[in-house]
């Protein structure tokens, strides 16, 4: 019956009949279009969702009902704590962050001829995976200089500024006369006297690290009124110490070293060695003992420890934010371009100079824009996973964590699948308000 | 970088070895045998094992027209070679054998195909606690007599026992790895003069020696938590023995006790002396597995370290360096730090999970020398199995590896962070990992450590 009539529809005089059979199809048939969705949505999201919930009160079987055992280990468990630190930093820093670098380079490109190429560059990071970008980032904050590109960077710079000295590794070997003096420094055990030969071996410099001015060392003669003596890389290779204590035929000088002769803690004279490793001190000498001072080994700036305990988190909001400034950008440009000009012009002629115009006029026009990115990448971030997985290396993994993380970790790899539920659930309750926040925002703009 | 990290965590698990050491002759010979047209041969009746293999130890009955699948979660060329294996069976039984690649956690991918109604034949399960699980569950079936037969006469009790659930034999363990062993740079060890160690304090003389000629002594993987694991694994089962090994993976004796003090002393000796391991503990902390091994084979006479530790399967991230196993790398075994040199190894165990006459065939014939000769001579593998001769393996690093795991008879151990639950011993930034990570940057700290493990330990097995 409802067919014939909704056929008949069109003829005007049944007008209010026909409308209410209609609205009686409309139900029906509504309800027959709506099916396939609602049975997917249920199958795909609700149930899930319900069934976590009810695994979050089960035990680690799921047979055993535990009432709320799982969340109070959520609360009690270190690692979920961290993991719940380390999300208020990423939630409070990476969309503000995100979102700032956004307005920048929006409100700069559309100033600047090549803005398109310029903005296409910034959001190329977006077509690359998470996981993608995520092994990019674990290889730009390698900690070895020669492939991590952070360190490199960092140790260049500071490289220009210090020095690294030529004997990073070189120390006493055995029964030497030398003895640690502390802070990296090596001394003689004994005081020196005018008119002795002494030596100063070390090892631990391999023969193609040694400076390019060392020669074949040489055993100092003594000389009257003066200290004489040699130090070098007491080390043949191949052949191991040789004659301990005693200069070998293909053993190098340490050219360069500093010594330092000591006495009462006051350093008395220095010198420096030769090419192949001899050096003579004055007879102010007499009596001190010889120092090679810490300088001489100082290590190698090795760069920043991007991804240990304490640098890990930033440096993943780090890769976070190259990813997605991009996002931030393209959407608030688009905010831009609805900004009407006039208001800018009227600003510009009033006398405001470009620092007003952009924090009195354009950042309050942006606002909802602004509002709306920053949320989005909020709701983003409480379920990040992927890079902090994928970056943070094993050993500082707990000190990267995150919810999502915790949650993996708990579920699959710890088999706890009532805490890892809860997890999820409380996860879901943070991402609450902010879609509430969210979507109340969307209706209000579309009714407007 | 996780990706790969990853992976390498399943190779230790499941103890890959995918080193292509294959030999041609070997591989040519058999892939003869296995093409087509054994069917014909196998209609002249059991004549076709007679007249080819006089080395055929083993009697395997006729299964024409059976068919037979099995599990394993083998890639690339280690799944070549064992199909080869299998191939080798079904030329002698006239039985159809299908391979199933499976992924990790295997038992995982058992459990769906389970409850899908067909689960494969014969699976390769890489832990005993897998076995476990699998009898647990009722998955998996006792072996029969001939396998058991096959199995007592060419295993130590050792290698028996850990197949054992409940007093009765489950699983053959096929395939082992070992997991004691230093590999070093030849390069380095020349220069410095230096020779290969047999006691821990030989070791330590080593590691000065190759430390005075300039070069990093070791190399550690610490990102990765198990590579540290099996450092404290092979000293503690060298000093304590292996009663208190057994204990200690069973947790009847605390962390806190004073073996284990003993055994992180031991391991300070290395960990904690300034320039010893390569990149100093912060960047061994982020140094992963497979770069431990690359760097200590690359950068020619100045190498990044001189040795790295770790089982069998280093040869397959050796391989991605231009360093040639045998000659460029080579190998000793873990020195004595107690009485005797510690063997902890891993391993697969095919255990049946469809009772038939063809699947206890197929565990038969995998206990027999006969199937670990075919695939010994392929390389990359070892076996457990007492009475392979030794000359069946491609090269001296292959058959130094697998002397050393025999000569251990009944005295090698499993690995003990592999029998601890997950929690404690197989979880990134958690329990014994992340103890050993923190034990590994404040080496100083042995009995905050010893805490830390216990309390991890303790809540790991007690819930």
């Amino acid at each position: 019956m409802t067919p014939a009539s909704a056929a008949g529809a069109p003829s005007a005089p049944a007008a209010p009949k026909s409308r209410r059979s209609v609205t009686g199809t409309r139900k029906a048939v509504a309800a027959l279009f709506l099916l396939p969705a609602l049975v997917l949505l249920g199958a795909l999201v609700v149930y899930p969702i319900g069934y976590s919930l009810v695994r979050s009160f089960y035990d680690q079987s799921g047979d055993g009902f535990a009432g709320f055992d799982n969340y109070r280990a959520l609360f009690t468990d270190d690692g979920i704590r961290t993991a719940l630190k380390n999300n208020v930093i990423w939630v409070v820093f990476a969309p503000t962050v995100a979102t700032a670098l956004g307005l920048i380079f929006a409100v700069l490109t559309e100033r600047v001829r090549w803005g398109t190429a310029f903005k296409l560059v910034v959001f190329m990071p977006m077509a690359i995976s998470m996981l993608a970008a995520g092994i990019i980032f674990r290889l730009v904050y390698d900690q070895d200089p020669d492939k991590g590109v952070a360190n490199a960077v960092w140790v260049g710079v500071h490289d220009t500024f210090a020095q690294s000295s030529a004997f990073p590794k070189a120390h006493p070997g055995r029964e030497s006369p030398l003895r640690a003096a502390g802070g990296g420094a090596f001394i003689t055990k004994e005081p020196v006297r005018t008119g002795q030969v002494v030596t100063l071996p070390l090892v631990g410099v391999a023969p193609d690290l040694m400076p390019d001015d060392a020669e074949r060392a040489v055993a100092a003669r003594p000389e009257d009124g003066k200290i004489t003596g040699t130090t070098w890389q007491d080390f043949t290779r191949g052949k191991g110490v040789g004659k301990l204590g005693g200069v070998d035929a293909s053993e190098l000088g340490y050219a360069g070293m500093k010594i330092e002769a000591v006495k009462d803690g006051k350093v008395v004279a220095s010198t420096t060695a030769a090419g192949d490793g001899t050096f003579t001190l004055p007879a102010a000498a007499d009596g001190a003992q010889l120092r090679l001072p810490a300088d001489n080994f100082k290590e190698p700036y090795n760069g920043l420890d991007w991804l240990g305990p304490s640098l890990v988190t930033p440096a993943i909001i780090g890769s976070y934010v190259w990813m997605w400034a991009g996002f931030a950008m393209v959407l608030i440009a688009a905010g831009l371009a609805g900004v009407p000009r006039e208001l800018l012009e009227a600003a510009r002629v009033d006398g405001a100079n470009e620092w007003q115009v952009f924090r009195r006029v354009t950042v309050p026009l942006l606002a909802p824009v602004l509002a709306v990115v920053t949320v989005t990448l909020m709701i983003n971030v409480l379920k990040i996973f992927d890079l902090v997985f994928i970056i943070a290396p094993g050993s500082s993994q707990d000190d990267a964590n995150v919810l999502a993380l915790e949650l993996y970790r708990k579920g699959f790899s710890e088999d706890r699948p009532g805490v890892a539920s809860a997890i999820s659930v409380f996860l879901l309750l943070l991402v609450i308000p902010v879609m509430w926040f969210n979507i109340r925002r969307l209706r209000r703009e579309v009714r407007r | 970088m996780r990706s790969t990290s990853s992976t390498t965590i399943r190779t230790r698990r499941a103890v890959r070895i995918r080193a292509a050491a294959t030999v041609a002759a070997g591989a040519l010979a058999l892939s003869l045998t296995a093409c087509g047209g054994d069917d014909d041969k196998d209609a002249n009746g059991g004549s076709g094992s007679g007249d080819k293999e006089t080395a055929a130890s083993v009697t395997l009955p006729k299964l024409d027209g059976e068919s037979l699948s099995v599990a394993a979660v083998w890639t690339g060329a280690e799944q070549k070679n064992f199909k080869q294996v299998l191939a080798e069976f079904e030329k002698r039984t006239g039985a159809k054998v299908t391979f199933v690649p499976a992924q990790d956690p295997i038992i995982n991918f058992l459990g769906s195909k389970i409850a899908g109604g067909q689960p494969p034949d014969v699976a390769m399960l890489p832990q005993p606690g897998a076995i476990k699980q699998a009898v647990d569950k009722g998955w998996a079936k006792p072996l029969g007599a001939e396998a058991q037969a096959e199995l007592s006469e060419n295993y130590s009790q050792g290698w028996q026992d850990i197949g054992k659930v409940g007093g009765k034999s489950y699983g053959v363990y096929y395939k082992a790895a070992n997991k004691s062993l230093i590999w070093y740079n030849a390069q380095v060890f020349e220069n410095a003069g230096a020779t290969e160690p047999k006691t821990w304090d030989d070791l330590l003389t080593t590691a000065q020696t190759v430390y005075d000629s300039g070069v990093t002594p070791f190399s550690v993987g610490g990102a990765d938590g198990w590579t540290l694991t099996d450092w404290f694994e092979n000293i503690y089962l060298s000093q304590a023995g292996p009663e208190k090994y057994d204990q200690l993976a069973k947790h009847e004796i605390k962390w806190t006790d004073p073996s284990v003090k003993d055994a992180l002393t031991t391991l300070a000796e290395v960990w904690g002396k300034k320039d010893y391991v390569a990149g100093g503990a912060k960047g061994a902390l982020q140094t992963e597995f497979p770069a431990s091994v690359t760097q200590t084979f690359t950068g020619g006479d100045q190498p990044k370290a001189g040795m790295v530790f770790e089982g069998d399967f280093v040869q397959v991230n050796i391989g991605e360096t231009k360093a040639k196993v045998g000659t460029d790398a080579k190998v000793f075994p873990f020195p004595a730090v107690g009485d005797t040199a510690p063997v902890v190894s891993g391993g697969d165990a095919a255990v049946i999970l469809k009772d038939s006459k063809a699947a206890q065939a197929l565990a038969t014939f995998l206990a027999s020398p006969d199937a670990a000769t075919v695939h010994a001579k392929l390389g990359g593998y070892l076996s457990p199995n007492k009475n392979v001769d030794t000359s069946a393996y491609p090269n001296d690093v292959q058959r130094k590896m697998a002397e050393a795991l025999l000569a251990a008879g009944d005295d090698f151990r499993f690995d003990m962070s592999d029998q601890a639950p997950q929690a404690f011993g197989g979880t990134p930034g958690k329990g014994e990992w992340k103890a050993l990570q923190d034990f590994l940057k404040n080496p100083e700290d042995i009995a905050g450590t010893q805490a830390k493990l216990e309390a991890d330990a303790a809540a790991a097995y007690g819930g």
